[in-house]
């Protein structure tokens, strides 16, 4: 059986607006458009937007909050207290599927992971080849190129432009 | 006498409150922080503008990042994303808050040049920072 994007989308929906609002509601209209904590953004969106924490599990998330001090070629570290509570934010809103490759270690990268590979894949939804290697968008970690609601935690299909 | 009198200065400046915070006191405090070692030190933001666009050791300047115009807007190197500009005259937020200027010379310097860098440099590159963008005549 093949999974479809419908499948995919109303899966990360699900998970992502159920665990924004903790659990304890789920008003099915946030989809997948999280909004994300003003600390965290302020933390984790400057060199890049930060990350729905719902695009990675528990163990991920604690990989990489553990790791700042040298994080994908860069210092991103963070005084100790603050490293905590932005684990904690992670910790309460990231996915509860595992997000591991396959020896079961935890991916470190949501474009690693098997949801995001397919979900953009080259060749469909205008994902010509050598896309990600753009001049304009560099990395497929630069989600804003072509999320134009990102650095917000938006991804809806209607925010999407490919440059 | 003058080096009693710079570490008095930087004992002050040291213990000056968080939140008063203008490009000018980054100047004033990392420029004493430098007289410490060197009491003739002064601040020059031309020494400040060709050591943030020269690499020193490794992949990148500052400019990798920042541009070699701090009144402009930059872009990281790696991820792409814009970068607003670095020149208080142009961007009020920059040189305003002691929080952000610490975290950010510890980042960046820690990887354009594998360490930390020294008051002088910092009081030099703050000169340059605020002379980009500001009317000519202001740079020393
Ligand atoms: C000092 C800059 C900087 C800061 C601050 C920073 N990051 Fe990163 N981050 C990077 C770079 C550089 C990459 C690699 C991007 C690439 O490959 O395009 C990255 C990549 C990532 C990735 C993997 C992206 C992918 O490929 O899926 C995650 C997850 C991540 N960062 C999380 C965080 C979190 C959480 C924080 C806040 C604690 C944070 N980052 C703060 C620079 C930073
Ligand atoms: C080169 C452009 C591009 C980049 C970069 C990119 N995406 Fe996408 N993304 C797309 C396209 C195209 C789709 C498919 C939209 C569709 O289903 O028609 C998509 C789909 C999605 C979806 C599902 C949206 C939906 O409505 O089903 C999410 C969530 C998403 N991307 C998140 C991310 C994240 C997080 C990043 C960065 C780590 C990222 N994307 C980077 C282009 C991009
Ligand atoms: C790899 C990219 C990169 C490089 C190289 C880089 N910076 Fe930065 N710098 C950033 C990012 C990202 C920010 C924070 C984004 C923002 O505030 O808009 C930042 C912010 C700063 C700030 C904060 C200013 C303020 O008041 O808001 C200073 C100061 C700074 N950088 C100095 C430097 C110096 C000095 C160098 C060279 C030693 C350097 N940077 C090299 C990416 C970089």
């Amino acid at each position: 059986m093949t999974i479809t994007k419908p499948m995919v989308s109303l899966l990360l929906a699900l998970t992502t607006s159920a665990l924004a609002s903790g659990g304890r509601e789920d008003d099915g209209e946030r989809s997948r458009s999280a909004p994300l904590d003003p600390f965290y953004v302020e933390e984790c969106g400057a060199c890049h937007v930060a990350y729905p924490p719902g695009l990675l599990s528990r163990e991920s998330w604690r990989a990489v909050v553990g790791g700042l001090g040298r994080h994908f070629g860069v210092d991103a570290s963070v005084e100790a207290q603050l490293g905590a509570q932005i684990n904690a934010y992670l910790q309460a809103h990231a996915s509860p599927r595992a997000s591991d490759d396959r020896e079961g270690r935890p991916w470190l990268r949501i474009t690693d992971t098997r949801w995001f590979r397919h979900e953009h894949r080259p060749g469909e939804d205008g994902l010509y080849p050598g896309v990600f290697e753009s001049e304009a968008v560099r990395s497929p970690a630069n989600c804003e190129a072509c999320h134009r609601g990102a650095a917000e935690g938006r991804y809806g299909e209607r925010e999407i432009r490919i440059p | 006498m003058e080096t009693i009198r710079a570490c008095v200065l930087a004992a002050a400046v040291v213990a000056a409150p968080a939140w008063a915070e203008r490009p000018a006191d980054f100047l004033q405090r990392f420029e004493s922080q430098a007289r410490g070692e060197d009491a003739s030190f002064r601040a020059s933001a031309e020494r400040g503008r060709s050591w943030f666009d020269r690499r020193h050791g490794g992949d990148w300047s500052c400019s990798s990042c920042h541009t070699g115009d701090p009144s402009t807007k930059g872009r990281h190197e790696v991820t792409g994303k814009a970068i607003a500009p670095m020149a208080p005259a142009v961007n009020p937020e920059r040189l305003s808050s002691e929080r952000q200027v610490r975290k950010w010379f510890r980042r960046n310097c820690k990887d354009v040049l594998g360490r930390a860098c020294s008051a002088a440099e910092k009081a030099d590159v703050v000169a340059w920072l605020i002379a980009a963008g500001a009317p000519t005549g202001a740079r020393r």
